[in-house]
């Protein structure tokens, strides 16, 4: 529509020119494939004459006299000056152009021209994020980022997620970003009630994005000050523009399935290695009930095969009647639906962006689901030449039906552990539990509760209301000199509904279990700032200073109750009992003072210094205020004389960083000595819970980044490459004390510890013509986490337990692996035996005991990177990202129950049987032994290498072109197909590689796998229309 | 700048920075601190509650503490076939270090004893007339703390060389709140501890019953089963007959009405237990899923062919209807209070002291013990041995968190599998967790444990 516009203004201007002159006539070609270029505008300069190129490229203008110049342009080509002379035939060729480094991009407090950039700050287009069957946003930073870790927990829909932004920069206190959508900074707070955490940024919808910036060094971030050290996460939602409305929906459809399965034993292979494992029982106590039928009576294999028989409930295992795969069972058919609505434009005065949007999404696991449904209004008006203001106002719900956390019985893929040779159901069609839930009927066959049962005799719902509002005005005092006050609020309201009945495994015996829990957070910055702009001469001076106020209440009441009279009333007004009846109230604030100033000198010379003063009440009177200040420089080397003959590298940027960030991601009150209310027998009461630390004041990482910006051939080969040292001093420690004391633990500012890596982008574009385009980029990024000191006597703290192996070491990365290693099977008696580790190198030991524990690997990767590549060819569209880590292990904490070589009822990885069934076997899987730990503790037998590869997204889509489209009044036709996860390329044997159990997950436990879904793979269709 | 702008921005700021410093003071509405917790009469008295509660910990007396010692005791009796895994180690004798439940149990008795000396340490506060009471249990809850952590981390009384054997540290009033690193006393300065504690509480505190509280009676009850444990037959003898001979606490009628429901009179000291507060995690444990259990201790025949076919603490086990597994009965209601000690305990004390001094100081062994068998619904015993009266005791107290105790004061062994554990092994004994060797350079590992 535009190009034809042009093409009749262009002509109108071609008939103006004056016929006497001389006629210059030429043709415009691509350099890229020679191939024609029409509708190139050609000018002469310094006149109104001009024409247009027509469909072989070829062009005729009128020119006077022989000093004349004509320019080209060409959208997506670089513009061209060519001096005429005495021709009057000139051909020419255009150069696409690539230059990405122009663009905009959204800093704290404001914008900046990329090249202009001192700092280190990723971009993601909004378009990248559009259309993905993705619950929160996350999920589509993933590869896309250098230096960006996204691991998922695990694959229930709307669950917590860990982002690390250059490695890990705390132990104690919160090591995720902090993150601001449209300059507010919003709740992150995980809200959930039962120990596997949530996300609020899943009440976001990902299609109301413009994009996204991380900033990840000290300069981008010292704005952000106190709460800058693990990176900021800034999110501009789209906004109107001048011009006709366009409105634009898409729908999307499509379906889920796990990433992959595991395999098990089938009943055949069941039986057959736990008769084994109670036999083998038997002949260590001397017996022999298979030939001895004497030996039968009393003996292991009796108790086993009477326990099968339970097992078997109304089949016989004996003839193998039964055969459930029981991991087949905790997956559903899961699909998706999501459908959005936007309108968006105005006039000069006043913009809009209207969005709507739901989305109905089912997790693969069994009673999982997600739903959303949301709206947003960006409003801009220009009131005067002077004054001007905003709103934004987003409103959310979402309603996720959840799942118990990995650890519970109740949670799908913990049916994995049941045995094949128990039916689902009864021959009537009754579920099988682990107890009789319908007294004498006999429903019971299993070991441990299933999640069948808890499927349909239990809701977890939570529902989330979200209101994020913010206005703004702004007021021009002169030319140089605006004040912008800004106001925004966060509402999240969140409730829990959950009610197990009376035959599930919690409600069971007392009637019913319910609960209803009412979260609200509230959370508010208003903000008052002054920004400067002025150019004189070579001098280009941007500068801002502000205060803010941010303030936060978290609210909570929660009611629990059991003894329902039926099984399907299930709100509290009809339970008997309470349980618990409680309220708590949180609150923070934070006081704030900022200030930047961006100075470039002749274009090259780029100066940036911030700082800004936080005041928090999370720290000790002395010590609530911190100042956190960052300097910058950049030099661009192409804008100076010596570079400017060549025309290889077409853009050269050094640039330096250095500036303190903070970290108060603490629980509030952390300072104070606590007594908290208790009770005993019915009677309240008071125990201390919290030792006082006065002295208790800002975690700080000072950063120090250098890095260069890069683009070859006019761009078309762009990069970064830049190298970070973090240095985190005064650690907010959750430091162990001596639980003499009465306490365990008291909030210190001691240890150390760095983060040092390196990170590179490649963009490439490989192709560009008006049909053909192709383009491939790829970041890599690589971190060194070390723990530097902790509280200066102690050298380790954890791991915690016998289960997992996590711990924090002084030389090792956060999180370290630290256990027994595992040695195989002693050959001639099918004992577990571990490695020593002491005195004699190769020494092996069947005592778990007596071997001792080192250090077995890192649970975060130390690499990370992505690679795409975009091409286009007239209306196709292909879009391909992969995504990858490298370097950690992950630790199968259910290995003591699944791969422990038949120790208990539960069902076996296939793996297991390879276990040692006579002298001289070589395995690594011991001899089988009933309720006997043989080699089934916690150690590097269930450590896997956790590397992965994956085919993260690949998009194929048609854009109709516009001369079909218009004929039936659209702008734009778009359809389209995604995957999602579609491939992964591990070693790991678990369900997936990127996992870390929910109700374990923390700053330092990491990398583990316990029962954890495998994230999803979708398949959806799209159809996008714009009119 | 305009002058206008000047001072436009300037009041701006200004009027941001206001009063800031007072706006980060906030009130934390959940807690409160030290000096008011201790401050007058009524508040060390809800500090006092504080302590109980710091004892009804699952992890402590709301059961794991007897959870953990059967365990060790599993003798091929029982069988643990849960799946958590520093459960499992317990029961197979193969803990490390880092073993959450040593750990947690470490926890929760120096929470309670740090909790007992705040409230020492107050009690100039405390109204006069209640001030020997408050004192006494304090006192009481400190020194049955320290016995059952002597029992757990040191070496048994038994094994002699008491002044040099190595206890637990001792923490008393002085040293209350202090992070400081501390050395492990000997067994017999911590035994020593104990006595004095539970001597003191005795005298000052009230007669019971009184349900969940110190009474003068657990005092006393509690020091017949220390001075048991130190083989002092005379004063546990002594101390057992007090406490029966108060009068104040009298048998159930039957073996099934003594367990399973609230504070009975036969509980010298219990942990209650209900829908609001408290936990029985001996009932989490124990009891089948049908009655709110994990089903994760299954008795087996070797340990029911120990009581008499008509026994009545026979006839208590009962069929998991879920699995099919037998299941110690005394466990089944998980609002049941947690016992901690019984008045049977005291007739077989009684009886086993004075058995051995060759008296009959209350009554007569045989008395004593055809007591506790009546009631089980069993027939007297015409002539009565030590041997007897200790099968007794091992029947009556089974899976009550006693036996391992017994086993080790009586010098005698404990089976796993085909392994055999004598009463001193040091896998019978708990590890001094390893975050304790990590943050307090002065503690000794016991024998037996790498570090981790």
């Amino acid at each position: 529509m535009k190009r034809i516009l042009l093409l009749f203004l262009s002509c109108l201007m071609a008939i103006s020119v004056l016929a006497q002159e001389r006629v210059i006539t030429g043709k415009v070609t691509s350099s890229e494939d020679g191939s024609a270029l029409p509708g190139v505008n050609v000018l002469v300069k310094g006149t109104t004459i001009g024409t247009v190129s027509d469909s072989d490229g070829s062009f005729r203008i009128s020119v006077s006299g022989s000093s004349s110049t004509l320019s080209l342009s060409f959208i997506g080509f670089v513009s061209q000056d060519v001096e005429v002379g005495a021709r009057t035939s000139i051909d020419v060729m255009m150069s696409p152009d690539v230059k990405q480094l122009s663009e905009v991009v959204v800093v704290g407090y404001g914008t900046q021209l990329k090249q202009d950039l001192t700092g280190n700050i990723a971009k993601i287009s909004g378009d990248n994020v559009q259309n993905i069957p993705i619950t929160t946003i996350e999920q589509a930073i993933q590869g896309r980022a250098a230096g960006v870790l996204v691991t998922s927990q695990n694959g229930k829909l709307g669950q917590g997620m860990n982002i690390r932004i250059r490695g890990s920069s705390s132990i104690s206190a919160s090591n995720e970003p902090l993150y601001v959508i449209d300059g507010m900074i919003v709740t992150t707070d995980n809200l959930s009630s039962n120990g596997a955490s949530t996300n609020p940024m899943a009440d976001i919808n990902s299609n109301d994005i413009q994009s996204i910036e991380i900033l990840k060094d000290a300069s981008a971030a010292a704005i952000y000050g106190s709460r800058a050290a693990n990176g900021v996460v800034l999110i501009t939602t789209k906004r109107g523009k001048a011009g006709k409305t366009n409105f634009s929906a898409n729908f999307q459809y499509g379906s889920s399935k796990p990433t992959r399965n595991r395999k098990y034993l089938n009943s055949e292979q069941y039986v057959e290695l736990m008769r084994e494992s109670a036999i083998n029982n038997d002949q260590a106590d001397g017996l022999d009930p298979v030939n001895n039928p004497a030996d039968y009576p009393g003996s292991w294999l009796e108790f086993w095969e009477g326990y099968m028989d339970y097992l078997g409930g109304d089949t016989d295992w004996r003839n193998l009647e039964t055969n459930t795969n029981w991991e087949k069972e905790a997956f559903q058919k899961a699909s998706l639906t999501s459908f959005d609505l936007n309108a968006s434009g105005g006039n000069e005065k006043t913009q809009f962006f209207f969005g709507g949007g739901y989305t109905d999404q089912d997790g693969i696991l069994i009673g999982n689901a997600f739903k959303r449904i949301s709206g947003r209004i960006n409003l801009d008006h220009k009131a005067t030449d002077r004054l001007s203001f905003g709103v934004n106002v987003n409103i959310a719900k979402t309603i996720n039906n959840r799942l118990a956390a990995d650890n519970a019985f109740s949670t799908p893929l913990q049916l994995a552990a049941q045995a094949p040779i128990t039916p689902v159901r009864d021959k009537q069609g009754n579920l099988y539990s682990n107890t009789e839930y319908l007294p004498g009927l006999g429903y019971a066959a299993m070991s441990y509760y299933p999640a069948t049962m808890e499927l349909v005799n239990s809701s977890f719902v939570t529902t989330v209301f979200r209101n994020i509002a913010t206005m703004n005005a702004s007021y021009k005092l002169n030319n140089d000199l605006r004040l912008v006050g800004e106001y925004g609020f966060d509402l999240l309201t969140q409730n829990d509904d959950r009610y197990q009945n009376e035959y599930t495994d919690t409600g069971i015996g007392i009637g019913g279990y319910g609960q209803s829990r009412w979260t609200q957070v509230f959370n508010q910055t208003a903000r008052i700032s002054l920004g400067y702009d002025k150019v004189f001469n070579a001098h280009n001076i941007s500068a801002n200073v502000g205060a803010e106020t941010q303030g936060k209440t978290i609210s909570i009441s929660d009611a629990q109750a059991q003894g329902f009279p039926l099984p399907e009333l299930a709100k509290l007004a009809s339970a008997s009992e309470p349980v618990i009846t409680t309220s708590s109230f949180a609150e923070e604030r934070f006081v704030s003072f900022f200030g930047r100033v961006n100075y470039k000198y002749k274009d090259r010379y780029l100066f940036t210094v911030s700082g800004r003063g936080d005041g928090s009440s999370k720290f000790g009177p002395d010590n609530k205020f911190g100042f956190f200040p960052a300097a910058s420089a950049g030099w661009i080397l192409t804008q100076e004389q010596f570079l400017s003959n060549q025309k290889t590298l077409s853009f050269l940027k050094f640039k330096a960083s250095y500036g303190v960030t903070g970290n108060a991601g603490i629980p509030n009150y952390g300072y104070l000595a606590q007594y908290s209310g208790i009770t005993y027998g019915g009677t309240s009461g008071l125990a201390p819970s919290q030792i006082p630390n006065p002295e208790l004041r800002w975690e700080k990482t000072t950063q120090y980044d250098i890095g260069f910006d890069f683009g070859f051939f006019n761009d078309r080969l762009t990069g970064e490459l830049d190298y970070y040292n973090k240095q985190t001093t005064d650690l907010l420690l959750n430091t162990p004390v001596s639980a003499t004391s009465g306490f365990v633990t008291q909030f210190r500012n001691v240890g150390d510890l760095e983060n040092k890596g390196i990170e590179l982008v490649l963009n490439y574009t490989v192709v560009k013509t008006r049909d053909l385009s192709v383009s491939i980029g790829g970041n890599f990024a690589s971190n060194e986490n070390k723990i530097l000191k902790l509280d200066g006597e102690q050298e380790q703290i954890g791991p915690t337990g016998s289960r997992f192996l996590n711990a924090v070491k002084v030389g090792e990365p956060i999180g370290v692996f630290i256990g027994r290693e595992y040695a195989g099977v002693d050959p001639a008696n099918g004992d577990a035996l571990w490695y020593v580790n002491g005195d004699t190198p190769g020494e092996t030991t069947n005592s778990f005991n007596t071997a001792n524990a080192v250090v077995l690997g890192n649970p975060t990767p130390t690499s990370i990177y992505g690679f795409n590549t975009n091409a286009t060819y007239k209306g196709i569209e292909l879009f391909v990202l992969f995504q990858g880590v490298n370097g950690n292990k992950v630790f199968d904490g259910a290995g003591s129950f699944q791969s422990a070589n038949g120790r208990f009822e539960d069902n076996s990885t296939i793996d297991q049987l390879d276990r040692w069934q006579q002298p001289g076997d070589i395995t690594m899987v011991p001899q089988a032994r009933l309720y006997t730990n043989n080699g089934a503790q916690s150690s590097s037998r269930f450590l896997y290498d956790g590397s992965y590869l994956r085919l993260k997204t690949i998009t194929l889509a048609y854009n109709f072109p516009s001369s079909l489209t218009s004929k039936i009044s659209l702008t734009s036709l778009r359809v389209y197909v995604t995957g999602q996860n579609l491939l992964t390329w591990t070693d790991y044997k678990g369900w997936d590689p990127e996992v870390n159990t929910d109700f374990n997950a923390s700053n330092v436990s990491l990398g583990n796998d316990f029962y954890a879904a495998p994230q999803p793979k979708n398949l959806t269709f799209g159809i996008k229309v714009g009119f | 700048m305009k002058t206008i702008n000047k001072i436009l921005f300037i009041s701006l700021l200004l009027i941001s920075f206001t009063s800031c410093e007072e706006d980060l003071e906030l009130i934390d509405p959940n807690n409160t601190g030290d000096a008011i917790a201790l401050i007058n009469d009524k508040n060390v008295k809800s500090t006092l509650i504080g302590a109980y509660n710091a004892i009804s910990s699952g992890n402590l007396y709301g059961g794991n503490a007897f959870r953990n010692s059967e365990l060790l005791a599993a003798n091929n009796e029982v069988v643990f076939s849960g799946t958590f895994n520093d459960v499992a180690d317990i029961y197979g004798k193969s803990m490390i270090t880092a073993n959450a439940d040593a750990t947690n149990l470490w926890i929760a008795c120096y929470n309670t004893i740090n909790i007992a000396n705040n409230v020492l340490s107050a009690l100039a506060v405390v109204n006069e007339a209640d001030r020997d009471q408050v004192e006494g249990e304090a006192l009481f809850l400190r020194g049955v703390t320290y016995f059952e952590l002597i029992l757990m981390y040191a070496k048994p009384f038994s094994a002699g060389n008491t002044s040099t054997n190595l206890g637990v540290p001792i923490m008393l009033t002085e040293d209350r709140n202090s992070t400081d690193a501390i050395a492990r006393s000997t067994v017999q300065q911590v035994y020593d501890q104990i006595v004095s504690d539970l001597t003191s509480a005795e005298s000052l505190l009230a007669e019971g019953p009184a349900a969940g509280k110190a009474t003068k009676e657990a005092a006393s009850a509690f020091l017949s089963r220390v001075y048991l444990q130190m083989g002092e037959y005379d004063e546990a003898r002594d101390a057992a007959n007090r406490t029966i001979a108060s009068g104040n606490y009298s048998l159930r009628p039957t073996v099934a009405s003594a367990f399973n429901g609230g504070s009975s009179s036969e509980d010298l000291f219990d942990i209650p237990v209900s829908t609001v507060d408290g936990v029985n995690s001996m009932n989490t444990f124990y009891a089948s899923a049908t009655n709110g259990g994990r089903g994760d201790i299954e008795v087996l025949t070797a340990h029911l062919n120990l009581y008499e076919v008509n026994d009545a603490r026979r006839n208590l086990f009962y069929i998991d209807t879920g699995t099919g597994d037998t299941r110690v009965g005394k466990w089944i209601n998980r609002y049941g209070s947690v016992k901690v000690i019984r008045l049977a305990e005291m007739y077989l004390t009684r009886a086993e002291c004075n058995q051995r001094l060759t008296t009959s100081i209350g009554d007569t062994p045989l008395n004593d013990v055809n007591t506790i068998r009546n009631r089980a619904g069993l027939a007297d015993l015409g002539v009565v041995s030590l041997n007897a009266i200790l099968n007794e005791r091992r029947l009556e107290l089974a899976h009550e968190g006693q036996r391992l105790h017994d086993v080790k004061r009586l010098q005698g062994n404990l089976s796993q599998g085909t392994t055999i554990f004598q009463y001193d092994d040091n896998k019978l004994i708990f590890p001094i967790p390893q975050r304790e060797m990590d943050v307090n350079s002065l503690l000794t590992q016991n024998d037996g444990y790498t570090s981790n």
